[in-house]
């Protein structure tokens, strides 16, 4: 693909990202390119900073090198006025859900069309009342976020991200903690929302099975930088050590399950040294 | 040791200058949060205030009787116990009514101010807002503030009023004083610059415990443990800051 076609197919493009925290190196020379419309899925084992990254796309966090392009503009330079615009364009749904305890179901959901429009009372119920229906919680409006569990937190967080009909919607582990049914709903309907109203998708996760149903493409993240990207099949089909160990969920191979630590033997049997 | 000391002197300094940005950046948003948003600010003013006078209200008449009590006991020695409606007002407005308000509204308000703030940190609330193209200066942190900075001088006077009365009772109710005299020699005894003293301090003590419980609370390490600590923090820093302020503003009036 050369550079030009690159441009119109990329809703957002990493380049050469480098963030550290700390000592710690999270990503070294990060290159992604999320394309328009489709669902992109960035996987990886925990700890390899994915939600990370999703806080650096949506500059809630600052890159120490490289650069973030969405729709061509690079966003460290936007000014906060710019930077808000485009968030207004985005929907993010965050792992614990993130809804405002103060206030009950329905008013989260209605909490940006509160603070960006003056839409009318009626019409905002409605849009509400019709996003509450598309996660199947029409009937939990009135009930306050402390009551919920975590799936249904989930959800109407998912609700509360879809309210402004983003472009981009963001997930941050959508799947974890839900159950079948409602994972099957909610696969359902990112793939629809996606196809329907052509919304790109950007979705963090380590549910690989979930992830291949959904993914129109995916990257894997280990290290610090990409290792493998392709369509989910590509990913199941790799020779790559790596990506089959993470792809099949093996305890052997190139990345070691136990944290490094010292001799296990020896540890046991051995006299304490404190 | 020494290199510690400077370590932490060098972090005190580059605290007390983040807070300071933060205080400008709270009074940038304020007129704009003023003007469009009064609601979240009356809203605040509730919190902070209404649901303080409760105990605004029994500690004031409580501290007004004991004054009555010591001012009765002590001036009757010197033949002025008619004065003590004189010394009683002059103590509440001058400094008791601001210095005592100021730390229980940071032990029932500035607490909650903190606690909360933290949270939603901790529950990653702020930064959902961020995402959703909402300042959390203007719809969480000013509101917060303005509403504590305003309801704290408003609580000072009820302090004083109602701890003059808890005075009354026991003066002239208990102890057989006056009424007249409890009242004329406080007229008499009063400058307007009293009161405006009083004035100026509920004010400085409103503002400075509700950008340090603000101030906490956005700080706060988001983890339980955190949220605790910055709300342990709230009521010490604010106490000593407000100890510390009333020496200094009583010594430029007088």
């Amino acid at each position: 693909m050369n550079d030009s076609a690159d441009k119109v197919d990329n809703i957002i493009e990493i380049r050469d990202l480098c963030y550290s925290r700390g000592q710690k190196e999270i990503f070294k020379n990060l290159d992604i390119d999320i394309a328009r419309g489709k669902i992109t899925a960035i996987m990886g084992p925990s700890g390899t900073g994915k939600t990370t990254l999703l806080w650096l796309i949506t500059r809630q966090l600052v890159p120490d090198r490289g650069r973030i392009l969405v729709d061509g503009k690079d966003i460290a330079t936007m000014n906060q006025a710019e930077l808000y615009r485009l968030r207004q364009r985005m929907g993010m749904l965050f792992q614990n859900g993130a809804l405002l305890t103060d206030y009950s179901v329905f008013e989260n959901v209605a909490f940006p069309l509160r603070e960006h429009t003056k839409l009318p009372n009626r019409l905002i119920r409605h849009v509400v009342l019709t996003k509450l229906h598309a996660v199947g919680l029409r009937g939990a409006a009135d009930m306050m976020p402390g009551e919920l569990s975590g799936g249904m937190a989930r959800r109407v967080a998912l609700a509360r991200a879809m309210v402004m009909d983003p472009e981009i919607l963001i997930y941050d582990e959508p799947f974890v903690g839900l159950d079948p049914i409602s994972m099957g709903v909610i696969v359902r309907l990112v793939r629809k929302m996606n196809d329907a109203l052509n919304i790109t998708s950007i979705i963090v996760s380590h549910d690989v099975q979930e992830v291949a149903t959904v993914a129109d493409c995916s990257y894997l993240i280990s290290d610090g930088h990409v290792v493998a990207s392709g369509t989910p099949d590509d990913l199941q089909n790799t020779t790559s050590d790596l990506v089959r160990q993470f792809m099949h969920g093996m305890a052997d191979g190139p990345v070691a399950f136990h944290y490094s630590a010292p001799d296990y033997a020896e540890q046991l049997l051995g006299r304490d040294t404190e | 040791m020494l290199k510690n000391l400077y370590y932490e002197f060098k972090e005190f300094l580059r605290q007390f200058g983040a807070l300071q940005i933060f205080f400008l950046r709270l009074l940038k948003n304020s007129p704009r949060v003023l003007f469009r948003r009064f609601g979240l600010v009356v809203q605040q003013v509730y919190n902070a205030g209404a649901l303080s006078l409760v105990i605004i209200m029994v500690c004031g008449v409580f501290v007004g009787g004991v004054l009555g009590l010591q001012g009765y006991a002590n001036l009757a020695r010197f033949n002025a116990a008619d004065s003590v409606g004189a010394f009683t007002a002059f103590a509440l407005l001058k400094e008791l009514g601001p210095v005592i308000t100021a730390l229980l509204f940071a032990g029932r308000a500035g607490t909650a101010l903190a606690s909360e703030i933290g949270l939603m940190k901790a529950t990653d609330q702020l930064a959902a807002m961020e995402m959703m193209a909402i300042n959390p200066i203007r719809r969480v942190f000013v509101p917060r503030f303005l509403g504590g900075a305003i309801s704290m001088p408003l609580l000072a006077a009820v302090f004083s009023a109602v701890g003059l009365f808890g005075a009354h009772i026991v003066a002239v109710n208990l102890l057989g004083v006056d009424s007249g005299a409890f009242w004329q020699q406080m007229q008499a005894g009063l400058d307007p610059s009293d009161v405006y003293e009083g004035i100026v301090k509920s004010v400085v003590f409103g503002i400075v415990a509700s950008l340090i419980a603000v101030w906490e609370g956005y700080n706060a390490i988001p983890t339980a443990e955190g949220v605790g600590r910055a709300t342990t923090r709230t009521v010490v820093i604010t106490a000593i800051c407000v100890l510390i302020l009333d020496f200094m503003i009583t010594a430029v009036a007088i």
